[in-house]
């Protein structure tokens, strides 16, 4: 159940992340959910937002910057390292595992947090997977335009039909176990130094 | 049979080793199918070895000491079995603060001494004027870099976190902090204060090595499970540093480890940005070039053996600003997560030249001087601090209590 008193801060610098963050916060029922793109100011930005949950990615070099400020921090509400007793162990592993981490402030009890934590990694896996899914939709469509030219090629080269070139192309990859994309590159590569039009 | 081993580490020189461990196939014929994993903070490379996902990773020095003594959070207990090298760091200031320190009378000489009176003397300067204080920054507060410019301020007469704010601010971040005056000097390692200079943001004003010449810097954390479980494994890797260090430290093999570091996938940064660092041939400001022979120590001077009086130092200055509180059994600990048993154990069948302590008076070598050992002969030093302090580390009591005394020590 969502614990909607908890203000949540996420600091994370790509923005598409964080949208998809605070999405999943707000639709889960938390509405205190402010988030920080950049580290400049970052003490002020905390102090304001007086939060209950800091989540930040892994890739930002600052978590030590930060740590530390917690670290010296004269606030009651001072925030320490996820679960840092490690009485969940595989909750932390998941949550380094997808690049993300949190900090609470001490005292929060963890099954207040542990929700919180959970959505955050299940988001931030979710877009990797998209990341993912997004650069192999891309290779596959700049695979099919350079699979087209190598037909061309073929076709006007050879004299042959599309079928044909397409075979050509597939029984190549198949003897040199190499992907059809590949050799077409090589073709359209070889056929640029040597000056052919496609 | 073939062990895999993840190791963490940061893209830093000192990576060097794990580096050329890597890539130039010592790690491979020792049986070992190692993966290197490049993180972006300390934090994330203490978070990884507490998870499990790397067994041995690339630490600052006091690191794995401040884990085992709790003072991090997430820690999980880390064994030293070896060092990574010596020295490495500098101190950068920015083109500013530089001129003022010229006119109290600095030289371009990197002197400890000079540069640090020139520099109290711009402090007072500045305090008599009501000016805000000036900033340094260093990457971690329990890292070399931290200590090393606090014992050197304090020596000069300045006193860390009131005369001087000490920050904590990413390496990669550190040049354009000072470009922009966010920040009047840093201690950082290399590449940061080459490319500091090379970007017209600041000048090298002292060196770690002329602060404590052949000092400790970063060093192997091992996974104290994983190293309890897997000794072959361990001495395996030990085995295969030890050559890579030996491979880092020939002078003609440098410009090839520059080139190798240079690669995205490792420091990623211009190989002309590593070499001075490797050379010893610094450029400390534009058109200035500075010798510092054992600015970074690879592998002579037994540059890889971890010392018990290096992990007592680091500790002695945990007490120091106030991290930890000094008493018999964090001393213990300290001392216990270096483990010159686990390198004599591993290296000990190649005939490697040990030493025959497990610790020594730092600071007491003024010359090289050749010491006992097993194996091939040994030289060690000169290890000397600019302020001709020595560091006996069995009169631990004594320096912790010669530091709490000074007035510097007061504000923790």
């Amino acid at each position: 159940m969502a614990d909607p008193l908890l203000s949540i801060l996420v600091i994370d610098e790509n923005r598409a992340r964080a949208a998809i963050i605070e999405a999943g916060l707000r639709e889960a029922g938390h509405d205190q959910v402010t988030l920080v793109h950049s580290m400049a100011g970052i003490a002020r930005r905390i102090q304001e937002a007086a939060p209950d949950v800091i989540v930040i990615d892994l890739e930002n070099p600052n978590r030590d910057m930060l740590e530390d400020m917690f670290q010296l921090s004269r606030a009651v509400r001072r925030p320490v390292a996820m679960f840092v007793d490690r009485s969940d162990s595989a909750s932390i592993a998941a949550a380094v595992e997808a690049g993300v981490s949190a900090y609470v402030v001490d005292g929060l009890r963890q099954e207040r947090v542990k929700p919180i934590l959970d959505m955050a990694v299940s988001r931030f896996n979710a877009f990797a997977r998209l990341t993912r899914e997004l650069q192999e939709a891309r290779e596959e469509l700049e695979g099919r335009k350079v699979v087209d030219t190598a037909k061309r090629l073929l076709m006007k080269r050879r004299n042959i039909s599309e079928d044909e070139a397409y075979a050509l192309l597939r029984r190549t990859a198949m003897n040199k176990n190499r992907k059809i994309a590949e050799i077409a590159q090589s073709l359209v590569t070889a056929a640029d130094l040597l000056g052919d039009e496609p | 049979m073939t062990h895999r081993i993840i190791a963490g580490f940061m893209p830093l020189l000192d990576s060097a080793l794990l580096v050329a461990a890597r890539t130039k196939g010592f790690a491979e014929a020792e049986g070992i199918d190692l993966t290197l994993l490049r993180e972006t903070s300390w934090a994330n490379i203490r978070d990884r070895i507490a998870v499990g996902h790397v067994q041995v990773a690339h630490m600052l020095g006091p690191m794995p000491i401040a884990c085992n003594l709790g003072l991090t959070p997430l820690a999980a207990p880390t064994v030293v079995p070896m060092a990574l090298g010596l020295g490495g760091n500098a101190v950068t200031v920015s083109n500013a603060l530089w001129s003022l320190m010229e006119r109290e009378g600095a030289r371009p000489d990197l002197s400890p001494a000079g540069t640090g009176h020139a520099l109290r003397e711009v402090v007072a300067c500045r305090a008599r004027d009501g000016w805000a204080r000036l900033r340094f920054a260093v990457v971690h507060p329990h890292s070399s870099h931290n200590y090393e410019l606090r014992y050197w301020l304090s020596a000069c007469g300045i006193v860390p976190g009131q005369d001087i704010d000490i920050l904590i601010l990413p390496p990669s971040l550190m040049p354009d902090a000072l470009a922009s005056g966010a920040l009047d000097g840093f201690c950082a390692g290399e590449p940061w204060n080459t490319v500091a200079v090379a970007q017209g943001s600041g000048r090298i004003a002292t060196v770690k090595a002329a602060i404590w010449r052949q000092s400790p810097e970063k060093v192997l954390g091992v996974d104290a499970a994983w190293a309890g479980t897997h000794p072959e494994a361990l001495d395996a890797l030990l085995r295969a540093l030890h050559r890579a260090a030996v491979w880092c430290g020939t002078p003609a093999n440098r410009e090839e480890l520059a080139a190798l570091l240079s690669d995205p996938a490792h420091v990623g940064c211009p190989a002309d940005r590593l070499l001075p660092a490797l050379t010893g041939q610094l450029r400390i400001a534009p058109d200035e070039v500075a010798a510092v022979p054992d600015f970074f120590v690879p592998q002579a001077s037994a540059a890889t053996f971890p010392w018990k009086s290096h992990a007592l130092w680091f500790y002695s200055q945990m007490v120091r600003w106030g991290q930890v509180a000094h008493a018999p059994r964090a001393a213990q600990i300290a001392r216990d997560t270096y483990r010159p048993d686990l390198y004599r154990r591993a290296l000990g069948p190649l005939g490697v030249a040990l030493p025959s302590a497990n610790a020594k008076v730092e600071g007491a070598l003024t010359r090289p001087t050749p010491v006992g050992s097993s194996g091939a002969s040994l030289v060690l030093g000169p290890d000397g601090f600019f302020d001709g302090a020595r560091f006996d580390p069995d009169s631990l009591d004594a320096y912790v209590a010669a530091q709490q005394g000074s007035p510097d020590a007061q504000r923790a």
